[in-house]
């Protein structure tokens, strides 16, 4: 089912630091406009938002359409005044919810 | 579907095909249409200055399944002036919609990248909304050599 999501990010940062954030979630992305072989649509089944949040507060939200390619990959970026934890947030079109957290040191 | 005999069978997948065609052609434009509807919902009828926006792709995309797509604005990025909201759509994909950013002052940087699916050659634009309620956009061209709906 829900496959473990992979982060690229750094452990420590000076404040105010811009740091990297690198985000992957294996994941089909089925877009809904194949069909199988019997000629019958697969229906949909994407990641349709991706959430990061900083000690609580949004940092980065993407809203998904089946243009996004499998595996969705995420790469953006957050300013941090202070040390605390990045929480990842994958919601699938069938409500599965995947998360993930990452700490950072900020000195 | 077992009923049918093999010849009905590929006759009717012959005829499903052309149809398909046919209707690929038509969604091409309704696609154009959807994409500027989109992006005229996503301004509300502001005026939306060219600029600011910069897109990274690839100018030959050999496989539409991947195409890695960055975007980015130059702003500053401060508490009081910052990008809300980036919309990427793709003009010649069946649905256009791509993706919408949405990014705070924690952000930083207002940048994002990702991996496409492109369904033919087409034309990426990228709305930004700022904190101050500005428009900017930009597109870019990018041939696709294989699509990657599917098809």
């Amino acid at each position: 089912m829900a496959e473990k999501p992979r982060l690229k990010l750094p452990t420590e940062a000076k404040k105010g630091e811009v740091i990297e954030i690198k985000t992957l979630l294996p994941h089909i992305m089925e877009s809904g406009q194949r069909k199988d072989k019997d000629g019958k649509p697969v229906p949909r089944k994407i990641i349709n938002k991706f959430i990061c949040e900083f000690n609580g507060k949004p940092v980065f939200t993407a809203n998904l359409e089946p243009a996004i390619a499998a595996n969705p990959y995420m790469q953006f970026h957050a300013k941090v005044e202070e040390s605390g934890t990045f929480k990842f947030s994958w919601t699938d079109d069938d409500g599965t919810v995947t998360t993930a957290e990452e700490k950072i040191t900020v000195t | 579907m077992r009923l049918l005999s093999r010849r009905t069978a590929l006759a009717l997948g012959a005829s499903s095909a052309a149809f398909t065609f046919i209707g690929l052609s038509e969604d091409a434009s309704a696609a154009a249409k959807e994409a500027a509807d989109m992006m005229a919902k996503f301004t509300g009828g502001k005026t939306v200055q060219q600029g600011k926006v910069s897109i990274e792709l690839p100018e030959i995309a050999e496989n539409g399944n991947t195409v890695p797509l960055s975007i980015s604005v130059d702003a500053p990025m401060t508490a009081d002036n910052y990008v809300s909201d980036i919309l990427v759509v793709a003009d010649g994909n069946p649905n256009p919609g791509v993706a919408t950013f949405q990014f705070s002052p924690l952000s930083g940087k207002a940048e994002a990248s990702t991996r496409i699916r492109l369904a033919a050659t087409q034309n990426i634009i990228a709305v930004a909304k700022t904190s101050k309620g500005e428009f900017f956009t930009s597109q870019k061209l990018v041939k696709v050599t294989i699509g990657g709906c599917g098809g």
